[in-house]
């Protein structure tokens, strides 16, 4: 997603990203639930296999886990402290495992699958709300990641290139405003490629 | 009733008056559009698929009022924007050429065949599950080409497409616009672009001043500027 999205042909990527999703939420439940360290042990290793089997280079799942690893370095060393050693292994190996689980998902399933996925999600409720536009507006928050990225990148280069630092407010009006305009551009383009209602 | 029809077209913008009526038939096969900025070109060419509504009179697109049946001139016209970042509606370029077929009631199958074919014909089956934000300037404007074109419009209309690439994306865009089945309508400041064109309008503070095989009309442009 969101350009994580790793091309693939593995049993992973062909899979349906609705059946990832509940898989993904089920070993996360199972992980919550586990008491021995050692069945962590089994469910990291199905996960390793599973990253192995789609193909995934090293370094796309290094930048998905690694801010965790961040997280580790200080919550468990707190536990060793206040807990024992059983209590920070299960904590670490819980956040380490979910968090791999959910970058398998994203590296392996594109934004128009997740978005057929919701949309089949919301069908039972397809008579009260207008399932289509939501995927829609999911689509473009996604969208829009980048797009405001870039021009929070530019309106900060332009400060430098004014030698001014100035402000949060002198950063959150530019910034504010192009993604404004920018977001009215979109609106045009909505509506020339059909999307007019 | 084929083509472009502007009768009696008069628009402003608050108080401010931005064209006066403008009456014109166009049914040539590549049509440019050239004046000075804030001339009223974008105007002009934004009506041609209903994003901006005349205040007074009458445009048609194949016969059919653009104000009336919005919907209806939408499909049949495609319109391509400066800056390709606005048109991307979707994270990958396979994804964003899709999109513009969503509401059409097609297989998935016929989607992602249609999908397939126009990204081989402009270079760009490589980038298919690229983040459509990280291409090129000139492979953006490249997509939303692409995304236009599979919705099978009759009619083109391009706001100066070539503004923000280079000469060589410039010359690349505009061949591909000017070789088109469609009728294709392109504003454009890059005159030297024009030059295969069948006919160039001027505008001057909404207003047609000339209007004319490429030659002669920008002679006439350019004598303006003088
Ligand atoms: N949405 C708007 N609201 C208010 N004024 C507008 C709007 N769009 C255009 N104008 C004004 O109308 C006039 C004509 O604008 P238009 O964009 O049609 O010119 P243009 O010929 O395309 O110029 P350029 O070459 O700079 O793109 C300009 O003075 C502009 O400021
Ligand atoms: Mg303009």
């Amino acid at each position: 997603m969101i350009g994580f999205y790793h091309p693939g042909h593995s049993l992973l990527h062909r899979a349906p990203a609705l059946l990832k999703l509940g898989l993904l939420s089920l070993l996360i439940a199972v992980t919550v639930a586990l008491q021995e360290p050692w069945q962590l042990g089994v469910v990291l290793a199905v996960a390793v296999l599973l990253a192995a089997s789609a193909r995934l280079p090293f370094r796309a799942l290094w930048r998905q886990v690694s801010p965790v690893l961040w997280v580790l370095a200080i919550a468990v060393p707190i536990q060793l402290l206040f807990a024992d050693w059983v209590m920070a292994v299960m904590m670490g190996g819980r956040l380490l495992i979910a968090v791999l689980l959910a970058a398998l998902f994203t590296l392996t399933t594109t934004v128009g699958a997740v978005l057929d996925a919701c949309e089949q999600l919301l069908r039972p409720l397809r008579r009260w709300v207008d399932t289509d536009r939501i995927g829609l507006l999911l689509a473009l928050t996604i969208r829009s990641i980048p797009v405001i990225a870039a021009i929070v990148g530019e309106v900060m280069e332009a400060r430098k290139a004014r030698g001014t630092q100035g402000s949060v407010m002198s950063l959150a009006v530019p910034v504010i405003v192009r993604s404004l305009q920018s977001a009215e551009a979109l609106g045009d383009a909505l509506i020339a490629r059909g999307f007019d209602d | 009733m084929s083509g472009i029809r502007f009768e009696d077209v008069s628009h402003g913008y608050g108080e401010r008056p931005v064209l006066h009526e403008i009456s014109l038939d166009i049914t040539e096969q590549r049509v440019g559009i050239v004046g000075a900025n804030g001339s009223g070109k974008s105007t002009l060419a934004r009506m041609v698929n209903g994003l901006v509504t005349p205040d007074r009179g009458r445009v048609s697109v194949h016969g059919r009022d653009v104000a009336k049946n919005g919907r209806e001139v939408r499909r049949l016209v495609g319109f391509v924007f400066t800056n390709p970042d606005n048109q991307i509606v979707m994270p990958t370029v396979a994804e964003d050429v899709a999109f513009s077929l969503r509401r059409r009631g097609l297989a998935k199958e016929e989607i992602a065949g249609r999908v397939a074919a126009i990204l081989e014909r402009f270079g760009l089956s490589g980038h298919a599950d690229h983040a459509a934000h990280r291409l090129s300037g000139g492979q953006k404007q490249l997509l939303a080409l692409a995304s236009v074109l599979i919705a099978e419009p009759a009619v083109v209309v391009a706001d100066e497409p070539t503004t923000l690439l280079d000469a060589r994306n410039a010359r690349l865009i505009t061949d591909l616009l000017t070789g088109l089945d469609q009728q294709v309508l392109v504003v454009t400041h890059q005159l030297e672009l024009l030059a295969g064109f069948d006919r160039v309008i001027v505008v001057e503070e909404g207003r047609i001043v000339a209007d004319d095989v490429p030659d002669a009309a920008i002679r006439h442009y350019l004598g303006l500027l003088a």
